[in-house]
């Protein structure tokens, strides 16, 4: 046991005296949630749009003042003719441009229904498709009220409600991937690293020419970043629900444990992958690619899961991230308990066992 | 080009890191087509020193010429008319015997005729004709010296550092080795060495011995052990290294 | 009682194509409290032993035992009682000198005040810089460091790879006085060296080649089994002189040595041989003069007859 501490104490002094290591090690979560909190958020605030209005008539000017009212939009310039708006979208100086034809109101009064056009710039599609869906939504609802004032009798109503995020918050969604991905980098990255940099450093051949058993070793390692993940968490947690107004909605108990039981598992294959490379650059390249890449891209964080095709849907599923990332959902943001997240704890465990006898058997207590 | 026959010139050649004088105000000179040997204990400021005549590092004071070559300002001709070797393996293991040397001449803008016919010189030379086109990885430690060595001065160049060119390489093989510098110098290419072997001292024209920076005995094998009133070089360094203040690396 | 036994160890590297065959048979005894040395140059197949006999790595052949423990089968006993040092510094830069100490004191289940007594002589000479950092120091203070390091459990065999590579004479020369001071205290010293000079301070001394061990033997017995008689030579043209040796029909051999070349004479030859075959050739006052072999000229011979036999 004495040795054990010794080790651990000894692995501290390695990560306390790294100051840059540490110091990104720590301050990584802190800017990743500030960074998808205020600045890659989703939602388009003030979005610079054109309208050609054609009409100008008591609609037109109605529908111009509700979208230019709402946040989202920043009605910057009135445009007459279409070459117009090619020029405009050209100098980047608009997002979005609303085209009424002649006599809009008129059709409208008449006919009851009545063409807006939408112009959008998707070089960036996420943007064009949120903005047009504002914009469809403003519009919707001023003939929503038209409409109902009328008291007509064919109208189709077109109702929509966010469930658990009311506000369309971007910060629902990435808290939980941001947790994810740190913890995930702090535990599979340095683990592997940590474990390799001794082989190079030649201090494991030491360390195997001594009565310390390899297994304690291993365990001495992982010790420190499972404490820093915590502390890692903890700075999450509190920034999402001080700073971003994501609170907690389910058990604080439930979500750290399932929080631990993720950061063993990723310590378990930064342990796998160290029992396989010889160099520091190898055991991160493998674990940027055989991790990283698919906590961002399979986890169901940044791209939805249901809308990929077949194939990565099913690889998906070997990707711890993804069951980690649907759980801390479930907690955090629905409010849910063990019940609903027993089967997706489950897949983990065994996934941490899984990992755990591969890399214990793949340990050598010799050099070849 | 340097007209005279001095192959290097250094004069108060000093190199400071913070407050610590590296290399203390040497001054030397090394005539062409000599072995110079260059000794010292582990952090004596050998290493320090060959990199400013390497043109690797600028001094911080004191002035030096190499090939003719001012250590200041033209550094760029100084390195294409140098040949350096270390005692770690310079070749690239993952490529083969020929395709080493070939990379290596191609840096100092050798023709293909130029390569082609010296290529297979060296081959000859070295014995290595069946080995051409076998990965340097899979040579024994001596050939591989060997063959770092020829290409090192494969663009024949004025000046070859040989940084502890020997280390941990068999009796045998050494003393090949050591004929291959001496063809060298007679070929006119001046040698500059560093060794920890004080045998290999007694092979080199002159031998310059340092002590804390400084350069504290310059002279023949045979004068240092008349000055110092010893029978081998050995001695004479250990005398020396002794009364150094300051410890390695 | 034999405290390290190696018999018939075989190991080799790669697969087929590159196959390196790293030792090829190796066998010797050390006897308990004696200085042993494995002198051979980079790639004769020291480390693959050492790392055999410290149970790193598995012989493919042959069998090995330390403390009369098999190397194979007991390993856990052996990492108990053996102590190693790597051929590079292989001790955690970021942690201060007595960090580092307490460290493998503590992994080695024991205390630095238990077995004080044991590294005193090396320890104290770097113990006023303890609070430094390992990366901070000299070549030399980082060579005692490690050493107090894996002595520190009062090992009863000592495992030393190539301690004394790259570093300068003067450094070499006081760790050697170290070993004979730790072998006072009975402790068993395998140590591995390139430098052929080395091979005096031993007690007795292998000499390892291309994966074979071409003669175990004292210092003295390795030279007084140099058959052939030697003589050094020297001129002012050292160069021409070389190239008269090689061709002289009653030299075996002929080699630059330091100031001298050396000869190896055909037996019938003397002195008096050299000095008329080189007067022949116009050389005068040639300094000729008969010597004992040392250890290199013995392993140049050695060499020579290995590299014979396999052809």
């Amino acid at each position: 046991m004495k040795q054990f501490v010794s080790f651990v104490k000894k692995e501290f002094h390695h990560i306390l005296r790294d100051k840059r290591t540490l110091f990104i090690l720590l301050g990584m979560p802190i800017v990743q949630i500030l960074i998808f909190g205020f600045a890659l958020t989703n939602e388009v605030k003030n979005s610079q749009i054109a309208i050609f209005d054609q009409s100008n008539d008591v609609a037109t000017q109605a529908l111009r003042s509700e979208l230019n009212a709402s946040r989202y939009f920043d009605v910057v310039k009135d445009i007459h003719s279409y070459p117009e708006i090619e020029a405009a979208f050209k100098r980047g100086t608009i997002k979005l441009a609303v085209v009424f034809p002649e006599n809009f109101a008129n059709d409208l009064d008449h006919f009851n229904t009545a063409q807006v056009q939408l112009i959008a710039d998707a070089s960036d599609p996420n943007v064009a498709n949120t903005l047009t869906n504002y914009a469809t939504a403003i519009i919707l609802d001023y003939q929503d009220r038209i409409t109902n004032s009328r008291r007509l009798p064919y109208t189709i109503n077109t109702e929509m409600r966010m469930l658990y995020n009311p506000q369309l918050k971007g910060a629902y969604s990435f808290v939980p991937g941001v947790m994810a991905m740190v913890l995930m980098l702090v535990c599979t990255l340095m683990t592997a690293i940590t474990i390799v940099r001794e082989k190079e450093l030649g201090t494991m051949e030491i360390m195997l020419v001594s009565p310390m058993q390899p297994f304690k070793i291993v365990v001495a390692k992982a010790v420190p970043y499972l404490l820093l993940s915590i502390v890692n968490i903890t700075s999450i947690l509190l920034l999402s629900v001080f700073v971003l107004d994501v609170p907690v909605n389910g058990s604080l108990l439930l979500l750290i444990l399932e929080s631990i039981l993720f950061t063993l598992t990723c310590l378990a294959f930064g342990l796998l992958i160290s029992t396989k490379t010889d160099s520091q650059q190898t055991a991160m390249f493998i674990a940027l690619t055989g991790m990283f890449l698919p906590t961002i891209m399979l986890s169901g964080f940044m791209f939805p899961i249901e809308n990929m095709p077949l194939p990565l849907r099913v690889i998906s599923n070997i990707v711890p991230a993804k069951w980690y990332y649907y759980i801390v959902k479930e907690v955090m943001i629905k409010g849910l308990g063990i019940t609903a997240v027993w089967k997706e704890t489950l897949i983990l465990v065994g996934m941490l066992l899984f990992l755990l006898v591969l890399s214990i058997r793949n340990f050598k207590i010799r050099l070849a | 080009m340097s007209t005279n026959n001095i192959a290097i010139h250094a004069e108060s050649l000093t190199k400071r890191f913070g407050d610590f004088t590296a290399v203390d105000a040497i001054s030397f000179e090394v005539k062409k087509g000599e072995i110079f040997g260059f000794l010292g204990a582990n952090g004596a400021g050998k290493t320090t020193a060959m990199r400013m005549l390497c043109g690797l590092s600028i001094p911080t004071s004191g002035t030096a010429s190499v090939a003719g070559f001012d250590v200041y300002k033209q550094t760029e001709q100084i390195k294409r008319n140098i040949g350096y070797m270390s005692q770690k393996f310079s070749l690239y293991e993952d490529l083969t015997v020929r395709e080493n040397i070939r990379f290596y001449a191609g840096i100092y803008g050798k023709t293909d005729a130029f390569i082609k016919e010296k290529t297979a010189f060296l081959l000859q030379e070295l014995h290595l004709e069946a080995e051409a086109n076998k990965l340097v990885r899979s040579l024994p430690l001596g050939w591989k010296q060997k063959l770092a060595f020829s290409v090192a001065i494969f663009h024949e160049p004025e000046i070859v550092f040989l940084d502890e060119p020997t280390g941990g390489v068999d009796p045998v093989t050494r003393r090949e080795f050591w004929n291959m510098i001496y063809k060298a110098a007679e070929s006119g290419i001046t040698i500059f060495v560093t060794t920890h072997y004080m045998d290999e001292a007694e092979y080199c024209t002159r031998v310059s011995i340092m002590v804390d920076g400084r350069i504290d005995a310059l002279d023949t094998p045979m004068q240092l052990k008349k000055t110092f009133g010893v029978s081998s070089m050995d001695e004479v360094f250990l005398k020396l290294a002794r009364q150094a203040k300051r410890s390695g690396d | 009682m034999a405290s390290v036994v190696a018999n018939n160890l075989t190991k080799q590297y790669g697969k087929k194509k590159d196959l390196v065959q790293a030792l090829k048979g190796v066998s010797f005894e050390v006897e308990k409290g004696e200085l042993f040395g494995i002198i051979g140059p980079d790639g004769a197949g020291k480390t693959s032993l050492f790392r055999i006999l410290t149970t790193l790595l598995l012989p493919d052949g042959g069998a090995a035992s330390v403390d009369g423990l098999d190397v194979v089968k007991d390993f856990k006993a052996i990492r108990q009682r053996v102590g190693y040092m790597p051929g590079r510094f292989s001790l955690y830069q970021d942690l201060t000198i007595e960090e580092n100490l307490e460290f493998f004191a503590t992994i080695f289940n024991t205390t630095i005040q238990e077995n004080y007594d044991l590294i005193k002589d090396i320890y104290s000479q770097i113990e006023p810089f303890k609070d430094r950092r390992a990366g901070k120091l000299s070549g030399g203070m980082k060579q005692k460091l490690a050493l107090s390091c894996a002595l520190i459990h009062k090992p009863s065999v000592l495992f030393l790879d190539e301690p004394t590579t790259g570093v300068d004479a003067v450094s070499r020369k006081e760790f050697w006085e170290m070993l004979r001071s730790l072998k006072e205290q009975g402790i068993t010293i395998l140590v591995s060296t390139p430098y052929m000079d080395e091979a005096s301070l031993c007690d007795r001394v292998a000499l390892i080649q291309n994966g074979t061990i071409l003669s175990v033997n004292t210092p003295d017995g390795v030279i007084a089994s140099y058959k052939h008689p030697l003589v050094a030579v020297k001129d002012d043209n050292m160069l021409q002189l070389l190239n008269l040796l090689q061709q002289y029909e009653g030299g075996l051999d002929a080699y630059p040595f330091g100031e001298y070349h050396h000869v190896v004479l055909k037996d019938g030859y003397t002195t008096a041989s050299v000095t008329t075959y080189l007067q022949e050739q116009q050389l005068d006052h040639v300094n000729v003069h008969s010597i004992r072999a040392d250890i290199e000229d013995c392993f140049i011979a050695l060499m020579k007859t290995e590299s014979h036999e396999h052809k």
